[in-house]
């Protein structure tokens, strides 16, 4: 088994003293950061990005990656202690969680949601473990009109099956390709867009864009809400854990159901979030009895928390083998990968295999101890949420304009991550989704160089995109996938139409 | 917190209407979409030999992008009437303010005196103003907060922030 040694590989890498510290930082930090209204999974990478930018490319994927499964475990405490989701893919977990935890079984619900959660990672990384080698075998034949074909892929998924309202989904995305396109372009070396700004020529770092959008504009809404925290206590001790195991065996198709929809939609740049809902309205539909749902079942936990967990570590295998990030948070990893030097994509595999299954080995190793910090030390975390919110607001705002500086060193940056947060916060209220803007952001330049190599390459003809079978199905499918909301509909009307005709024969 | 227990009746009414807050933002979007479309037309957006040129995927993107603004007027003016759901109320508006005033001070600040004084500053400030907590332990805490910022970046992994005359006095 090649997968296998490399992985072993990886595990000696990651077996310093150095690392394994990181880790555990980077654990901590994540179920603050998780635990925390106000913060998430993407602005906490975000922020403590420029920590690792002195430090070797390996230790500061492992500290990131493990921050982010640190804020998948610790979204999971807020919402059933407090009711509050900490992160949006753990609203779902509240329907169940917080019931539980008013009928006194907080304990069972967190050790029920922490090993759900445990498992539906340990689901995606194994996946990707077996499938990242053969995803950048395939993907060394990409050329730029594949790569092309695959950004637009992902743009058209997101018009053609978001839920939000088209022409914002549209906005959204047109004005982050547009923000990419500031500055001087690459190809040509002509300036575009700056109007004479000298602080417009080094173009808008996606990575403030996000801080802002992400940090700023949270704090904004989380005050506009006016948080009234009123959460139950929580011990857990090796006794209910023991016991809640046992019964985990009888959900295993909850459990299964749900990590196999969770490594899908992390693939597919659906998220975490899409993930968690679909798990527990799936749970609940195949349900013997559906009117116990959301009056707290415990398989009402499991279901969310294994989608969103798998959902969350399998949007690391696109990032890692296309250079595509799965969800908001892979798409900050993916920029990191970018300021320490490396490119991701199916080259990675090749020149950088330490690295790779490095981070595939901290995968593993960043779940197991993960789920034994979290059940050990539920009650500091809740503690946590007893620390008054005027404290926390300054120090976020604060710890964002250092994240924002830190990356090009310019005050600039500092307004511009201001001005992303208003933005930010106008979009949530309006319902204009910042996932496309988001994926715009990261992707849009390198969508325009792949287009426009391809362009070169072919002397300027379009059908270059239906030049072989891999580039053409890719460009069909995504053009499918744009129109799919109207195709959907003259289905479902031609079904119509059948149907009537048969009822006469 | 405590402004939630006496939701005054006056607070509650909306100062703003979604409505109208999604109109302004998409006439914005139109103007900018109209800016940029106009610059990259400057730039060159043809066809040219080798593909397309600098202009041409910023123009088209300006040219979608006005157009779904212009259809998001057009579905405002058509549902005239329907939504009166308010964005948002006098009570949050303030609120929203508490957070977003002292942040935007603290980014002019942070231009004349440093990062450091000012985040001191915030966290101060603002944990004792618009919080309520005693003064010693809001400057207590902020103080702590700024040194520990300092001697993590600063210090411990060299990232370097807009310093001030302050951090000049020691050396820095």
């Amino acid at each position: 088994m090649e997968a296998f040694e490399l992985l072993l590989q990886g595990f000696l890498t990651l077996m310093t003293v150095q690392k394994l510290a990181l880790m555990m930082v980077g654990l901590i930090l994540g179920v603050f950061v998780g635990v925390l209204p106000g913060l998430g999974g993407p602005n906490g990478v975000a922020i403590l990005l420029p920590l690792t930018f002195s430090m070797d490319p390996t230790s500061a994927i492992v500290m990131l990656s493990c921050l982010y499964w640190g804020a998948l475990f610790g979204g999971a405490i807020t919402s059933i202690l407090f009711n509050i989701p900490g992160e949006a893919w753990s609203v779902a977990t509240t329907f169940d969680g917080y019931p539980m935890a008013q009928k006194g079984q907080a304990a069972q619900a967190l050790t029920a949601a922490f090993t759900s959660s445990f498992i539906g990672s340990l689901v995606a990384v194994i996946l990707i473990t077996f499938l990242a080698p053969r995803i950048a075998d395939f993907a060394l034949k990409f050329g730029p009109p594949e790569f092309f074909a695959v950004y637009l892929l992902t743009f058209c998924s997101f018009v053609g099956l978001g839920r939000e309202e088209k022409h914002k989904i549209v906005i959204s995305l047109t004005l982050g390709l547009l923000l990419t396109g500031i500055g001087m372009d690459t190809v040509s070396g002509q300036l575009r867009m700056t109007f004479g700004f000298t602080d417009l020529l080094r173009g808008i770092n996606f990575l403030v864009a996000v801080i802002g959008l992400f940090g700023i504009s949270e704090i904004l809404v989380t005050m506009e809400e006016s948080l009234a925290l009123r959460g139950h206590a929580a011990r857990i001790n090796p006794k209910v854990v023991w016991q809640t195991w046992k019964t985990l065996p009888r959900y295993w198709i909850t459990i299964t159901r749900s990590a196999f929809i969770g490594c899908w939609l992390g693939i597919t740049p659906g998220g975490a979030i899409a993930a968690s809902f679909m798990g527990y309205n799936l749970a609940k539909r195949f349900a013997r009895d559906k009117e116990s749902f959301g009056k707290g079942r415990i398989d009402g936990v499991l279901a969310p928390e294994t989608a969103a967990h798998a959902a969350g570590t399998s949007a690391l295998l696109p990032m890692l083998a296309l250079g595509i990030p799965g969800s908001g948070t892979a798409a900050i990893l993916l920029g990191g990968l970018l300021v320490w030097g490396l490119n991701p994509g199916p080259l990675l595999f090749v020149e950088h295999k330490e690295f790779v299954w490095g981070t595939i080995a901290s995968m593993y190793l960043g779940n197991i101890v993960g789920l034994v910090l979290v059940l050990s030390t539920v009650p500091l975390f809740a503690a946590v949420l007893r620390v008054p919110f005027a404290a926390i607001a300054p120090m976020i705002v604060v710890s964002c304009a250092i994240g924002a500086y830190a990356i090009q060193n310019a005050m600039f940056d500092i307004w511009l991550m201001l001005g992303f947060g208003l933005l930010g916060y106008v979009f949530k209220k309006l319902d204009y989704p910042l996932a496309p803007l988001t994926l715009a952001l990261v992707l849009g330049s390198r969508t325009e160089d792949a287009f426009r190599l391809s362009m070169i390459g072919a002397a300027g003809d379009l059908r270059v995109f239906w030049s072989n079978g891999l580039v053409g199905t890719i460009t069909t499918l995504a053009l499918v996938l744009l129109f799919w909301p109207m195709i959907g509909r003259a289905f479902e009307h031609a079904r119509k139409l059948m149907h009537p005709a048969r009822k006469a024969t | 917190m405590q402004q939630n227990a006496q939701p005054a009746p006056e607070d509650d009414r909306p100062i703003a209407k979604s409505r109208s807050v999604d109109l302004v933002v998409l006439l914005l979007l139109l103007a900018l979409a109209c800016l940029l479309g106009w610059d990259s037309a400057r730039v060159g957006n043809a066809w040219g030999d080798d593909g397309p040129q600098a202009g041409y995927f910023p123009f088209y993107l300006s040219v979608l992008m006005g157009a779904a603004c212009i259809f998001g007027l057009a579905r405002l003016f058509a549902a005239s009437g329907h939504t009166a759901d308010g964005f948002i109320t006098r009570h949050q508006f303030v609120r929203v303010m508490q957070v977003f005033v002292p942040t935007l001070a603290f980014v002019i600040v942070t231009e004349f005196l440093g990062l450091y004084v000012a985040s001191f500053l915030l966290v101060a400030g603002f944990m004792w103003w618009i919080g309520g907590m005693a003064l010693w332990k809001s400057v207590l805490t902020s103080f702590l907060f700024a040194a520990a910022m300092f001697l993590t970046f600063e210090i411990a992994f060299n990232v370097i922030m807009p310093k001030g005359p302050l951090e000049a006095v020691f050396g820095f």
